[in-house]
């Protein structure tokens, strides 16, 4: 097994022009998903990142497997589709929170329905990067930004306990500043059958002033002996607000929207491979022809 | 003593929920399996229960498949049913029924027959045998094979018990002897020949055609959100899901399915959504992401009238403009629109090589009309068919935006190869990074906008020309008015016209302006601005002599073009 995340590193001359701003958490989270590839094993050609719109919706442009960049807040529809069309690929869908929990907010409510075995990675910075700093929905009470200058009167969001509340697949939350721990969850994502959503807190040092990374260190915590398949005691972490707990919150294992599919029941050749069923089509029109 | 020669038409109206569609689905197919030809279309209102609904049902010598405004015999389940319809009926139409469902002010308007449905109905058991009585009389009169009429009822009453079957049987026997003695006493004469070949014909909806010729196409991924006219295609293709081993799934919205689809094409499957106008509207802004990634899509916009919610169960072709213009930024689409039920299936098919081979979106135009009407066809040319997948391995250093001559890129999908595939809503360069480099964006612009549009527009199709290629008048449509038009012209049966009709809608080929040359163009389209006339000025520079235009939510019918033409003729 190649153990080197530079496999992972593309050579493409357009993906050598980051647009991260230096010491933004992005490059963090980037370093972590090698790693984690690296080590469940993956090759590049065997993973496809969709992501939205934003800084963090960047990413298939720096690393090294296939990728769409898509819409703003459209990355997981698209990801559920590519995945049921070819559920042999790593399929991870990735964005901001204004991409994921606002534009993108009602596909994450019925992704979670729906439970399609992808990966939703949240690049939590609680601002808008590439927009320069307006609030998204997990800005804190009282932050002041341009457009609000009055500073944000919004209950911020709370992706953790909505994704309980509903009964998702696999919840976690982690801080990019802690690499091991992060590559751990985001495996344990990846391996994880059925939607796995991680919103991973991350900061914007451009535009958000508050949540810096001493901030996170500081206002976090990592759950010990938590059992992530108490949905009660999932959701009363997942209402903690500071300091916010870290680690994997819920585990809920159930049928897969891929494995439900007629698609699949006897035939696991991806979609991409297959023929129509032309007999099937002349037998229906005979039922036409005689009744 | 009212007598129809080669053509009937039948209307059956009641109110939703009282099964006349039942009545029109036995009867259809028990009159087709006797060897007539059929034709059915349904005009219904946006409710559950109540209001009146019709269906009105040709019964021919010929092969019949167009909307006449004309009613032969009436079936009114209740009252109300004869106002609805007043403009249809004359003298010449028989009544058949129970008084107490006629208006009295029509009884000398029309040639009315009674025949007490309810109260054999009732006598067979309960008056849910309403309806197969009145089956049982049209069938009758028709001297339809009732050992078909008795089978269709076995199979379709068959789930619920022996003595619904037998108790159905009654009702229709009963009916078809009622039917039988009004010819016998020349109470109506109906002379229309029957054919034994049709009784092998296939009979499909404009619904089943497009879900049918999909699936032909290699159709196996399907996103929607319901709206009618359109959902009738999901239901189909759910039905099948599982013969056909496909995904079909309803989602949360129309922008999820548009989506879906596009990611279901990116992965190498082959998908479809399923819409009407609003629902494509909310799909544009993905249309436009398939525009920018050459991302290959069907969709099925099956119109009604708009704007905004409109009139939901009616039909227009209202929706050009928006299939035209939907998306923001310059990119090339296909847009066809079939105008009869076997070219909804083959376009249907054709619409996912098209997808593939220019890697754009295609989108296939019906509406109410075409989706709701069904008649007889002879046979589905599968030879007509053919899978073409353009999809390639990727290779080491593989470019999803490869710079070709003909402006189409090689596409390949993740899963096939060891190459890596990057593809980009955002402007990039020719591997689908990000690039804002002056003259990349040009140069990509022009791909997309310019030479792979020229590279559709070659091998676009030709619309279809009907009659002498010389005539003065040329009649133009597209869409769904292909047999009412056509039908109108026979009627009519004026040497000098012709009808060209589009079923190939955008991108126009340039050789087509020299068909309208020196000729008077009469465009038939069933909106309030002549939207294709509109774009036939703006491609080709052709300018109408004469607009035809229909928006009240109703089909065109033989009889209005046919005057309307007479109109412009004289
Ligand atoms: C439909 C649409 N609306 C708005 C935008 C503008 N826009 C681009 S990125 C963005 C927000 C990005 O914030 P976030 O998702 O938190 O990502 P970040 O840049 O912080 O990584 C917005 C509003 C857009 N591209 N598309
Ligand atoms: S704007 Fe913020 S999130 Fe975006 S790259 Fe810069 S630091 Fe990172």
């Amino acid at each position: 097994m190649n153990l080197d995340p530079k496999i992972f590193e593309p050579k493409r001359p357009g993906s050598q022009d980051v647009a991260w701003c230096p010491g933004c958490g992005n490059f963090g989270i980037r370093n972590i998903l090698k790693r984690a590839f690296v080590e469940l094993g993956l090759n590049p050609w065997e993973v496809v990142i969709i992501s939205g719109i934003g800084q963090a919706a960047k990413m298939p442009h720096y690393i090294n497997v296939h990728g769409y960049h898509t819409l703003h807040g459209r990355a997981i529809p698209i990801a559920t589709a590519v995945k049921a069309s070819n559920p042999e690929l790593t399929v991870i869908a990735e964005g901001g929170d204004g991409d994921m929990y606002a534009e993108g907010g009602n596909h994450l409510i019925h992704a979670i329905r729906r439970n399609p075995n992808i990966t939703v990675l949240i690049h939590d910075n609680q601002i808008y990067g590439l927009t320069k700093g307006q609030a998204s929905p997990t800005t804190m009470l009282g932050m002041k930004t341009p457009t609000q200058p009055w500073g944000v009167f919004e209950e911020p969001f709370n992706p953790i306990a909505l994704a309980v509340a509903l009964n998702a697949s696999f919840v976690a939350r982690t801080f990019m500043g802690y690499f091991k721990e992060s590559v751990e969850i985001i495996k344990e994502a990846i391996q994880h059958k059925g939607l796995a959503i991680v919103d991973i807190l991350h900061p914007c040092v451009s535009f958000n002033k508050l949540n810096t990374y001493t901030w996170y260190r500081e206002h976090t915590y990592w759950m010990k002996d938590h059992d992530p398949y108490d949905r009660e005691e999932a959701f009363k972490r997942a209402i903690e607000k500071d300091p916010l707990p870290l680690g994997i919150f819920y585990i809920n294992k159930r049928p897969t929207f891929e494995e439900m599919s007629p698609a699949y029941k006897k035939d696991k050749t991806p979609l991409w491979k297959r023929v129509p069923k032309v007999e099937e089509i002349k037998r229906i029109l005979d039922l036409k022809r005689r009744f | 003593m009212p007598k129809f020669i080669k053509d009937v038409s039948i209307v059956l109206g009641g109110a939703a929920g009282q099964g006349i569609q039942t009545v029109e689905e036995t009867l259809t197919r028990v009159l087709k399996l006797s060897g007539y030809n059929v034709y059915a279309n349904k005009e219904y209102m946006s409710r559950v229960r109540g209001g009146v609904n019709t269906t009105e049902i040709r019964v021919s010598s010929e092969k019949v498949r167009a909307f006449v405004r004309r009613i032969d015999i009436l079936i009114p389940f209740k009252r109300g049913v004869l106002p609805w319809v007043e403009k249809r009926i004359s003298k010449n139409t028989v009544v058949l029924g129970e008084k107490e469902n006629v208006e009295e002010e029509f009884l000398e308007n029309v040639t009315f027959i009674e025949v007490p449905l309810s109260k054999i109905s009732k006598e067979v058991g309960s008056s849910l045998y309403l309806n197969t009585v009145a089956a049982g009389v049209i069938a009758g009169l028709f001297h339809a094979d009732i050992k078909v009429l008795e089978e269709y009822l076995r199979k379709r009453f068959g789930g619920k018990g022996e003595e619904i079957v037998e108790k159905n049987i009654e009702a229709a026997i009963r009916g078809y002897t009622l039917g039988r003695k009004l010819c016998e006493e020349k109470k109506v004469e109906i002379e229309v020949s029957k054919d034994e070949s049709v009784k092998d014909d296939i009979l499909l909806s404009g619904t089943e055609a497009i879900a049918l010729g999909a699936l032909a196409g290699g159709m196996n991924f399907l996103s929607f959100y319901p709206m009618s006219p359109s959902t009738g295609v999901a239901v189909f293709l759910a039905q099948h899901a599982e013969d056909f081993e496909i995904i079909v799934e309803q989602v949360e919205d129309e922008i999820s399915a548009i989506n879906m689809a596009l990611g279901a094409w990116f992965a190498g499957a082959r998908a479809m959504v399923t819409t009407s106008g609003g629902g494509f509207a909310l799909m544009t802004e993905a249309i436009s992401l398939a525009g920018m990634a050459e991302n290959p899509v069907v969709v099925h916009l099956a119109q009604r009238p708009g704007p905004a919610t409109g009139l939901p169960t009616r039909t227009m072709q209202g929706d050009l403009n928006l299939a035209l213009h939907a998306g923001h930024g310059e990119f090339p689409r296909i847009i066809l629109a079939p105008g009869t039920i076997e070219e909804a299936f083959y376009l249907t098919a054709e619409a996912f090589n098209l997808a593939d081979k220019y890697q754009v979106p295609v989108i296939i135009m019906t509406d109410e009309y075409l989706v709701d009407t069904y008649y007889n066809i002879p046979d589905i040319e599968f030879d007509r068919i053919k899978v073409e997948k353009y999809v390639v391995e990727a290779e080491e250093d593989y470019k999803r935006y490869k710079l070709t001559e003909d402006g189409i890129s090689p596409r390949a999908i993740p899963g096939y190869g060891k190459g890596i595939v990057v593809a980009n809503g955002n402007e990039h360069d020719e591997y689908g990074d990000i690039t804002e480099d002056e003259e990349l964006s040009r140069i990509m612009q022009e791909k997309r906008a310019i030479r792979k549009l020229e590279t559709i527009k070659k091998s676009a199709k030709l619309p279809k020309l009907i009659g002498d290629e010389n005539a003065r008048y040329l009649v133009i449509g597209w869409g769904s008015t292909f047999h009412v038009i056509r039908e109108a012209l026979e009627q009519l049966n004026i040497d000098d016209i012709a009808f060209l009709h589009f079923s190939w809608v955008y991108p126009l080929r340039e050789d087509i302006r020299e068909m309208f040359d020196g000729r008077v163009i009469i465009d038939i389209e069933s909106n309030v601005t002549g939207q294709f006339a509109q774009l036939l000025k703006r491609e080709l520079g052709v300018e109408v002599d004469y607009k035809i235009l229909k928006y009240d939510g109703r089909p065109f019918s033989v009889e209005e073009i046919c005057n309307a033409l007479k109109g412009v003729l004289k």
